[in-house]
């Protein structure tokens, strides 16, 4: 019986380094995304993609205007290590019509690159993002939650390449306790800003990629309200069967009619 | 910084006027975080900033729809070809219109073929396309569509197939061109609208948002371009007047829907290139058709199959608009940074 594993980010710890991005593509053999500049602080990833699998965040705040000007104090900039969020339920993998996308036995959501066809419906039904087609390849692609790694016990690459322990990995219940006491000790410091992200209370039905952050977690661009889009397939179904009604007995009786002349 | 002395006015020969305009621009810039200017649209800040209010720098969380040209066409020719099916069984069956049974046979299985054709050629990994029936999935709406494809296209053929074998050479298949009608017709029910539930069941916001009325939408579009197919083919059935004019009503309710919501993740349907191609969809195969399906129901033999041949086009064209509004307006959609953050306020000058 397999452990079921989670990440949990803590980017009070982060330090920028962008190592988690380096080992993963490194480990994973992703190919480079280019060298862009973006503009937005120093980060010139952009966002997790078909070929970013680890993206850091560089969240800056200008200084207060009136406040001191530039005084470095003033500001604030903090990192934040992005991934796949490893939904309990998981959008792509419910979407996929292939079922190139399953749940392993750590409780991740793997792509299998030998059966994925390129439909790309995945990618619309990612409530985070994260899955994307790559367009020379023609397949859908993302974290693979270090499955070859898993299956032979060694942690997630960035994980283990991680120098300031800003990414943890280990079972999913003795992350949630990490977390929640690493945010007590926080708040017991004195900030109170800080906050832990887990979905829980929507149809995610939480992940297995915790985060703790602090301030408002979309300035992290963390969706406050991530929804699974099989909550819409119900109604989807039933206007279908309406509009499938409308078109049989309108078609009946428009051609009982035209039959009587 | 050196430069040129005027870089640098001392006060008895500076401007002061254009001293304080500089300041003017410092102020707007620290309250706003942005400048106003004609030729300026700074996207985001100048100062690259991350907030409640601007997300992560406005960077869209979601990912764009990556399918390519084929899909509006797909939406629309298998809208058409499913329609087709269920008009060619009542035509047998109730109309007794057997030309037309005929034709909607041929239409079905043309379609089909043209779907399939679309749809592989769309993915990422055509030779992969089986992959779509290694399972069944009802929970996803890309898998049950695969399967209705497959099943649609399998029916229609055969019909088609039996159809053609029956008028040309006379074989005794009549029988199982009926039973494959019939699947067929069955098939085609789902196939004209389950795109609509396809799109809807999303992350896309714009979709999400019309998940009860898309497959409806896309359903009556569908039969729109079937009957305007076949009137151009020159079918004179009365019934499919009758057919049109529903369609285009319901058509042009679905526009008045639209229209009326204020919600923000319907911009992309009124804003834009994306809500010009909507609009003009909309008013094609809703209120155009409606107006002149009316007038050729009340008007002589002759002139009622120009209008009707009128309506035919304008409808054919709408629905093909429409699919690639709605596509457009998904792209639009997702990479709206505002909505899946939950973030109502649009700045004027902000991405």
């Amino acid at each position: 019986m397999s452990t079921t594993t989670a990440f949990f980010t803590d980017s009070t710890l982060c330090i920028g380094c962008k190592a988690c991005e380096v080992a993963c593509k490194e480990w994973n053999g992703v190919s480079a995304d280019g060298f862009n500049w973006t503009g937005n602080s120093y980060d010139n990833t952009g966002s997790v993609g078909h070929s970013t699998w680890r993206h850091v965040k560089f969240v800056e705040h200008a200084p207060d205007a009136g406040l001191g000007g530039n005084n470095a104090e003033l500001a604030s900039w903090v990192f934040s290590s992005d991934v796949c969020k490893h939904c309990e339920v998981a959008g792509c993998l419910e979407a996929c019509p292939t079922g190139a996308i399953v749940r392993t036995e750590f409780g991740g959501v793997y792509v299998q690159p030998d059966i994925c066809n390129g439909c790309s419906y995945c990618v619309v039904a990612c409530p985070f993002g994260v899955v994307q087609r790559n367009k020379e390849d023609g397949r859908a692609f993302k974290c693979t939650f270090c499955y070859d790694r898993q299956k032979v016990g060694l942690h997630p690459a960035c994980a283990k390449a991680c120098p300031t322990e800003s990414i943890k990995f280990g079972p999913i219940e003795e992350m949630k306790v990490v977390a929640k006491d690493r945010l007590e000790e926080l708040r017991a410091r004195g900030m109170d800003d800080a906050c832990i992200y887990d979905p829980t209370d929507t149809s995610v039905g939480g992940t297995h990629a915790l985060f703790l952050v602090r301030g408002d977690p979309r300035q992290y661009n963390l969706p406050p309200h991530p929804e699974a889009p099989t909550v819409y397939t119900k109604a989807g179904w039933t206007s279908s069967a309406v509009a499938a009604g409308l078109l049989l007995f309108g078609s009946l009786f428009a051609f009982l009619g035209s039959a009587k002349r | 910084m050196s430069g040129h002395p005027q870089d640098r006015p001392t006060p008895e020969h500076a401007d002061w006027a254009r001293e304080n305009r500089l300041f003017e621009i410092r102020r707007e810039a620290e309250r706003k975080g942005y400048v106003d200017a004609d030729t300026l649209r700074v996207a985001g800040a100048p100062f690259p900033k991350a907030s409640p209010a601007t997300g992560y720098y406005g960077v869209p969380l979601l990912k764009e729809p990556q399918w390519s040209w084929e899909i509006p066409p797909y939406f629309f020719v298998g809208g058409a070809a499913g329609s087709a099916a269920v008009l060619g069984l009542m035509a047998n069956w109730v109309g007794g219109d057997q030309e037309l049974a005929r034709d909607c046979r041929l239409l079905a299985a043309g379609g089909a073929i043209l779907s399939s054709a679309l749809l592989i050629s769309d993915l990422g990994r055509p030779e992969r396309f089986l992959a779509m029936l290694r399972v069944f999935k009802p929970q996803s709406p890309m898998s049950v569509g695969a399967w209705t494809l497959a099943a649609f296209g399998s029916f229609s053929g055969a019909a088609a197939f039996a159809q053609i074998a029956a008028d040309r050479y006379g074989l005794p298949v009549r029988l199982l061109g009926n039973i494959a009608e019939a699947f067929s017709a069955a098939a085609g029910l789902p196939f004209s609208n389950y795109t609509g539930v396809l799109i809807g069941a999303t992350v896309v916001p714009v979709w999400n948002e019309h998940i009860r009325s898309l497959p409806i939408h896309f359903g009556m579009s569908g039969l729109s371009s079937a009957v305007g197919i076949l009137e151009l083919m020159g079918h004179e059935n009365t019934a499919l007047n009758t057919l049109g004019l529903g369609a285009a009503a319901i058509e042009t309710l679905e526009g008045v829907n639209i229209e009326a919501s204020r919600k923000p993740a319907v911009e992309p349907l009124k804003q834009g290139t994306s809500g010009f191609i909507t609009r003009l969809g909309g008013v094609l195969s809703g209120p155009v058709p409606v107006a002149l399906r009316l007038a050729a129901a009340f008007a002589g033999r002759r002139r009622s199959m120009k209008l009707r041949k009128a309506a035919a086009a304008c409808s054919i064209a709408g629905s093909v608009l429409t699919r690639f509004a709605w596509v457009h307006a998904g792209h639009v959609s997702a990479r709206d940074w505002r909505l899946p953050l939950e973030i109502a306020l649009r700045k004027k000058g902000l991405p």
